[in-house]
């Protein structure tokens, strides 16, 4: 590996937004450089986790070194896949710091969305060179030349830049490798410096440890160095590193301007937090800034089915945190769920993705309790954004077609379903993107729900007092819907102190017995006694009330029509 | 003991670690830890004639329209499956034969006197033994009555449904009620006591007053025994679908709650006493029949569709089990032909599972469920010491649903209306104590 000089590494990533073809484009990459071979089976080869492939999106951002020739020479090119949403810009930040290019791929048809002025953003701070790439002109409803102007109007990139392609069927894309060969800077690292390397990405091996994608910006790492993490100052061995094609390929040293991955003998994906800097033992070195341990944003309650799965569901959570060292978790617990934990979740896709895993990868059946804000105490559209307390801040005319518009939101108006809802109001044209904008005061009272006087912690709810009735009489009637009847009549009332502000009634079964049973024939009914039986034991009391579970999470996703 | 029952037993895995892992004490005479009563010498017989005219708009039974005359081959296998039936069961005494359907009362009488010859060339029927017959109330039954009669029935029960004839149109019926007065008339002349007339409440447009009317009068012109039933709404049928597009409409659930108490006030005023969920009897003429459901009891069933629970001792197995045969007339037909039976499934009960049975039909009847009773069943585990730590079940006793005193188990008025909302409950806990172990007697539950 040392016979590459630097002259001749590019390091880039592949930037967009949702779905405009980041891991396809991925894909045809590696294919050309042969780093895989090219069949049918290769999509989106870099998307490793199951829950990516159904859903289509990454989520780990992954790598690959490819060797590419180009005019005689060989190149080495390494490639960063990232993450394409909203709340993995953190991690795409600190992809992009490590390279000094990307691909800015842009949808023919969709043109720019709200991910694409994200990056874009990210990438133009870091000061990389920007390629822009038109992708999916192949479809019929593509439209490059207005993809290009809408380029050149927001991010004062020329047209001329732009390469058309089509990922999917392969047009042009060996254009792109030669363009990064030729308009994106070689690395600036020189092997003489001391070793630095920014760690980019980590993942947890149960065999082997902790993995982490480095990106090395000086000197060069060798097999039995000693290294030191700069967040946690823990000095580690170097069992093994090597490059990634997208497979690990072991060697002995890694040099500055590479990428590639390193086992040091850490035990937790915490210990290799992305954006951390590694140096050599002997020599210190400034640490990369921008360095941020991730912060939660959106919290979300999660309680096994049963409390006889409280320590499977445990262990669940632990393997999966393992692997993700941005979810943040506290043991809580509740009268109606029993024992359980807050877990803190850079965003909704991060955390509907972490339960889907849990699912799926742990077989784990939980309760979900609606996400919340952090609250700080003292605790103080057209239609769809009026209806938010949205508070307009400005608006730009993107182009003939499109309008950004930026609002101040509280987020606890955004948090559980704007996104869904903004995207089905708008067929999905309308994208969306926040950030953080610090604590606001406004009047909020804490609203309690109540089924035959007894409270349900689980329901308890901070409401803004103009939203109180609304918000406790639709809770009352989704609950009058979830929960089943039963021998006798339940009051379900939403109360603010001692005060009720709505009401619904389930009323009691005066009969419920089967009639006849023909001829002997007992055994469907037995089957549905029983299966009823299990029903029961899945269910929660709250007092004598039995709650099934998805009482809860009916309850509290909200709906406005 | 344990040796002979080591090599009798020939049956599937879950009877046998039954029979291995229990202890078996010399004072105990029946055989502990088996997941059939006390062996039973008795059953009783079903038997499914699966043809009718026409379908009922709200029926989902097994029945069909019969294409071809095969009243012969019918005989013929019904015959045939009794015989094997009997003989695989090693019963020695037949306590009582129902003959449902479809419409039994379409069936030649001398198809219903060769079954019954069958029955006591085969195993005992004795002279006091209940056989009752369907009969569906047109003309053409009322004219049989005295063959089946003379073909060895002696009890009828009628399926009046209404006496009123827009609704029995409304239900696809093909009598009127004339035929259906007319033919509980000739039937009480010819079995009088031993007559019992079917009611269905819950009917399209009906009202609680109609109701109560309509009970009345018939009433009057009844024998001694009335079932009562709510007529449910199946999908599939002709009614479920008149309902579901709106073209018709039952009553609500409130509705039927209060018409199903009217009517038990009613019968009781008029000296029936209700004795089971649907039953209800006066001068003692209870169901002897369906009395064998209640209690548990072994019953073969013969024909398509038909259910039984019984231990196949003819084959060495010692584990009752739930059996089915098969539901099409035509294969069941060809089945029974080539191997003398159509059974379709055959499925051994655990201890647990013939222990759910007991309660869940037992409960039905209003004297619930003895301990005497249970005991048969289970001689380890006594009623007291499953459910009685339960605060769910103190509850149920608390509120005056569920009595569990020195008699035993059963349920209180109120109670029996609610049941199934009881049952899941019950459930539960008898499968936690079963499955907890016989020996665990630490009775400390708490749902």
């Amino acid at each position: 590996m040392s016979k590459f000089p630097v002259e001749r590494i590019r390091n880039f990533s592949i930037i967009a937004h949702i779905d405009h073809g980041k891991s396809t484009l991925a894909d045809r990459l590696l294919e050309l450089t042969g780093a895989i071979a090219t069949t049918d089976k290769n999509k989106q080869v870099l998307d490793k986790l199951q829950v990516e492939r159904e859903r289509g999106i990454t989520v780990k951002a992954q790598t690959a070194s490819l060797f590419y020739k180009y005019q005689g020479q060989t190149y080495l090119l390494n490639l960063i896949d990232t993450p394409g949403h909203v709340d993995f810009s953190y991690e795409v930040s600190r992809s992009i710091s490590a390279c000094q290019g990307v691909l800015l791929i842009v949808d023919a048809n969709q043109g720019i969305q709200a991910q694409t002025v994200a990056n874009f953003y990210l990438a133009f701070e870091a000061q990389l060179t920007i390629i822009p790439v038109i992708n999916k002109i192949d479809l019929k409803n593509a439209d490059p030349e207005r993809v290009e102007k809408q380029i050149e109007k927001v991010f004062d990139i020329p047209t001329e830049e732009c390469i058309r392609i089509s990922a999917k069927l392969g047009t042009n894309v060996e254009q792109v490798l030669q363009e990064v060969v030729k308009r994106l800077p070689p690395p600036t690292f020189k092997k003489e410096d001391p070793f630095k390397a920014l760690v980019f990405d980590s993942n947890f091996d149960h065999y082997r440890g902790v993995v982490a994608n480095i990106a090395l910006f000086g000197g060069y790492l060798s097999k039995g160095d000693r290294i030191i993490s700069a967040y946690l100052g823990k000095s580690y061995e170097v069992n093994e590193l090597g490059l990634l094609r997208p497979d690990e390929h072991p060697t002995d040293r890694l040099y500055a301007g590479q990428v590639g991955y390193v086992i040091a003998g850490m035990k937790e994906v915490k210990e290799a937090q992305i954006g951390d800097t590694l140096y050599h033992q002997k020599h210190l070195v400034e640490a990369f800034p921008g360095f941020k341990p991730a912060k939660a944003m959106v919290f979300a309650g999660m309680y096994p089915m049963d409390q006889s799965d409280y320590s499977a569901l445990r262990s669940a959570v632990e393997k999966l945190t393992l692997n993700d060292s941005s979810v943040t978790v506290q043991r809580d617990s509740s009268l109606a769920l029993g024992a359980g934990w807050r877990l803190g979740f850079l965003g909704l896709l991060h955390m509907e993705v972490f339960n889907q895993r849990l699912e799926q990868e742990y077989n784990a059946s939980v309760i979900v309790t609606a996400p919340t804000v952090p609250y700080k105490a003292i605790l103080s559209s057209a239609k769809l954004i009026k209806n938010r307390r949205a508070v307009q801040k400005n608006m730009v005319y993107i182009d003939d077609h499109r309008v950004m518009m930026k609002y101040l939101f509280p987020l606890n108006e955004i948090v559980v379903d704007f996104y869904d809802l903004l995207k089905s109001m708008s067929s999905g044209y309308a994208s969306f993107d926040y950030e953080d904008a610090g604590y606001q005061a406004a009047h909020v009272i804490k609203m309690d729900i109540l089924l035959n006087g007894k409270p349900v912690e689980e329901l308890t709810t901070i409401v803004h007092k103009d939203r109180a009735y609304s918000a406790g009489k639709a809770m009352c009637e989704r609950l009058q819907d979830a929960i089943p009847r039963q021998m006798f009549e339940i009051a379900v009332q939403a109360a603010i102190g001692s005060k009720v502000i709505a009401r619904e009634t389930i009323k009691a079964y005066k009969k419920n017995v089967l009639a006849k049973c023909y001829g002997g024939d007992i055994t469907r009914k037995m089957k549905l006694l029983k299966k009823q039986a299990e029903g029961k034991k899945k269910m929660r009391y709250v007092g004598t009330v039995q709650v099934p579970k998805d009482a809860f999470i009916n309850v509290l996703k909200r709906k406005d029509k | 003991m344990l040796r002979t029952c080591l090599t009798a037993v020939r049956g599937p895995a879950v009877c046998v670690g039954r029979c291995f892992s229990s202890e078996v004490s010399g004072a105990d005479s029946t055989l502990a830890g088996f997941s059939s009563p006390p062996f039973s010498t008795e059953a009783s017989l079903y038997v499914h004639w699966p043809y009718c005219l026409k379908r009922c708009s709200y029926c989902n039974f097994n029945k069909y329209i019969p294409r071809s005359d095969n009243q012969d081959v019918m005989l013929e296998c019904l015959q045939r499956e009794t015989e094997t039936l009997l003989k695989l069961s090693q019963v020695s005494r037949i306590t009582s034969v129902f003959f449902g359907g479809g419409t039994p009362s379409l069936a030649r009488p001398s198809t219903i006197a060769a079954v019954l010859q069958t029955v006591t060339r085969h195993a005992g029927l004795s002279e006091e033994a209940e056989v009752t017959l369907e009969v569906n109330p047109t003309p053409v039954g009322s004219s049989k009555l005295e063959d089946f009669l003379h073909a060895g029935v002696n009890r009828f029960s009628i399926g009046v449904q209404s006496l009123r004839d827009d609704d029995l149109k409304v239900l696809g019926r093909d009598h009127n009620s004339q035929h259906a007065l007319q033919t509980v008339a000739e039937a009480r002349r010819l079995c009088p006591g031993r007559v019992s007339v079917d009611v269905m409440f819950g009917r399209p447009g009906q009202s609680v007053a109609s109701w109560e009317l309509e009970l009345d009068e018939l009433l009057s012109v009844c024998d001694d025994h009335v079932s009562l039933y709510q007529l449910t709404l199946e999908r599939g049928t002709q009614l479920f679908r008149q309902v579901q597009k709106g073209q018709l409409s039952v009553p609500s659930d409130d509705i039927t709650a209060v018409m199903y108490d009217s009517a038990r006030r009613i019968l009781q005023k008029r000296g029936y006493l209700q004795y089971e969920v649907s039953n209800f009897a006066r001068n003692g003429a209870i169901s002897q029949h369906n009395m064998s459901y209640w209690k548990a009891s072994q019953y073969l069933g013969v024909g398509p569709g038909a259910h039984g629970r019984f231990v196949p001792r003819g084959e060495g197995y010692v584990c009752r089990e739930a059996r089915t045969q098969t539901l099409e007339p035509d294969v069941w037909l060809r089945e029974v032909q080539q191997r003398s039976h159509g059974t379709r499934r055959r499925i051994p009960l655990t201890h647990l599972g013939l222990l759910e049975e007991v309660l869940v039909m037992g409960l039905r009847l209003t004297d619930g469920i003895t301990h005497q009773h249970w005991q048969l069943f289970s001689p380890r585990a006594d009623l007291y010491q499953i459910l009685s730590s339960s605060s769910e079940v103190q509850d149920l006793q608390q509120t005056g649903l569920l009595i569990l005193d020195d008699r035993g188990l059963r349920c209180s008025w109120q109670g029996l209306a609610l049941l199934d909302s009881m049952l899941p409950t019950l459930l539960l806990l008898l499968e936690a104590y079963i499955t907890q172990g016989l020996d665990n007697n630490s009775g400390s539950l708490q749902l």
